[in-house]
């Protein structure tokens, strides 16, 4: 994965935000995880729009103390690959 | 009275809000599986719930916290409205799933639920061919039906899981199966052996697949399963195993009313879709709010905890993970709605599903009848049932059945 990568959710996966468990899930045909508030922070961010680099200028500004920030944003994206929520809107090489 | 009171309390206190609806919208289908969940006796509740009261149940279920829906049925595409229902739900902030046999689908309509906001379709297969789908479905255009409409869920842009149900008559065909998937496109596939319950218990005996046939059939699995990999096709497969098979319980719908709920046609609330053959009493919709019947009702709360559980189970450690197993399952094979689940190797019923299957491996092929799940013979094993209650020595349904499949 390259910082300017950039990610979206892969069609038919959504993030919505549940007021009765007071956290971030991630639908999908018939499955549901909820996420943790870091996850369901980075996630949100994850729009088509905004490269790996772009979402962790984002959230920094957000949580200007939050030291391993870029590390945790790489890390949880990763994951979320390997779990098959996400699809490459723009992946560069090396 | 007070002591009462506070059990209740606390009972409803450590409830956690269901995540999941199961609304089934009708028992009407125009297939006849045998191996159908839906009750024997479905032809007793003709009175399904009206648009009006659907919307009514899933305002309630997305505002106790419900965000995973699934119209089922039956086939749920015989209800005109279907397209509203979706919108609504779609609205209210459910993920929408569509589980259908595909036979009503039409490419018209795949559009139209999409643009009323579905998530997801899955379509079931019954075979890799129209010859054994029609011998086990009772229709001889549905086959051809499913697999024009699963390229046209396809080329909508869904994500595209198909379901095949498997037992002793198709499930030598997996390698057939898990390629015609491939061809279609399926992001997904459940190989799911049936589980017995509603028709596939009654039809027992000429479903269950020999343990030679099981073992086959998961090589066949994970060879396609490296040969998907070596291809780079991303295309899960799940296969499922019959519970009898076992030696440990299922944590049957991940606890009795701890995430999910069905409501079935005529209105009545299950916390699973083969509930209501049990010998008890659930609320319904019509009469109660789907909040005080996950909280409140004596049925939702009768199997939660550990308090209900025999002592094997409340003295096992696996007890807050397998919920002492499926309480269909148990009263199924034991009559005691209470026992543990016969599937645990503990249990001391266990020695019977060996036996079921041994006895199973030495039936021929050619031998196994399978009951259609229709109308009429709902009708009439509701008729022998009463006659039995009656006393009169009328002889089981397995001893009179229509032959519908002989190879």
């Amino acid at each position: 994965m390259a910082q300017q990568d950039i990610y979206q959710l892969r069609r038919g996966w959504r993030l919505q935000w549940e007021a009765i468990q007071g956290c971030h899930v991630i639908l999908y045909p018939e499955g549901m995880v909820k996420l943790s508030t870091t996850a369901g922070a980075i996630l949100e961010q994850v729009d088509g729009h905004q490269s790996v680099a772009d979402i962790i200028a984002t959230l920094q500004r957000r949580y200007p103390g939050a030291e391993t920030l870029a590390d945790d944003v790489v890390q949880f994206i990763d994951e979320a690959r390997a779990n098959g929520w996400l699809a490459a809107k723009e992946v560069h090489c090396g | 009275m007070a002591d009462t009171n506070r059990v209740n309390q606390s009972t409803a206190e450590a409830t956690s809000p269901p995540l999941w609806l199961l609304a089934e919208l009708t028992y009407r289908c125009p297939l006849q599986c045998a191996y159908c969940s839906n009750p024997l006796a479905f032809t007793r509740y003709q009175n399904e719930l009206d648009s009006e009261a659907w919307f009514s149940v899933l305002r309630q279920a997305r505002a106790m916290g419900a965000a995973q829906l699934g119209f089922s049925g039956g086939e749920p595409l015989i209800r005109q409205d279907l397209e509203a229902l979706v919108s609504e739900a779609r609205k209210l902030g459910f993920y929408t799933n569509l589980l259908t046999s595909g036979v009503g689908l039409t490419a018209q309509r795949v559009d139209a639920l999409a643009a009323a906001g579905l998530d997801h379709i899955q379509i079931s297969l019954q075979a890799a061919d129209p010859e054994l789908a029609q011998a086990l479905a009772g229709s001889a255009k549905a086959h051809a039906n499913k697999l024009a409409m699963a390229k046209a869920v396809k080329a909508a842009g869904y994500p595209m899981v198909l379901n095949v149900v498997l037992h002793r008559h198709n499930i030598d065909q997996i390698g057939e199966l898990i390629a015609l998937c491939d061809e279609l496109g399926a992001d997904a596939v459940e190989l799911a052996n049936c589980q017995y319950y509603g028709w596939a218990f009654l039809n027992r005996q000429a479903l269950m697949p020999t343990r030679e046939q099981l073992v086959r059939a998961e090589a066949e699995t994970n060879r396609w399963r490296e040969t998907l990999a070596a291809r780079g096709r991303d295309m899960s497969l799940l296969f499922v195993v019959p519970d009898y098979f076992e030696q440990a319980p299922k944590a049957c719908m991940g606890g009795w009313g701890s995430i999910f709920m069905t409501v079935a046609p005529d209105g009545a609330v299950l916390p699973c879709h083969s509930a209501r053959e049990l010998p008890m009493a659930f609320p319904n919709v019509k009469e109660t709010s789907l909040q005080d019947i996950w909280y409140q009702s004596d049925a939702f709360n009768r199997f939660r905890g550990t308090q209900w559980m025999p002592t094997l189970c409340q003295q096992c450690d696996e007890r807050d993970k397998d919920h002492g197993g499926c309480r269909c399952q148990a009263y199924l094979l034991t009559g005691d709605i209470n026992a543990t689940d016969p599937v645990c190797q503990h249990s001391p019923q266990h020695g019977l599903l060996e036996s079921l299957i041994a006895e199973n491996a030495q039936s021929p092929l050619d031998q196994a009848t399978l009951i259609p799940r229709n109308a009429r013979q709902s009708q009439q094993l509701q008729t022998k049932q009463l006659q039995s209650q009656g006393g009169s020595a009328e002889p089981s349904p397995r001893q009179t059945p229509e032959l519908i499949y002989r190879q």
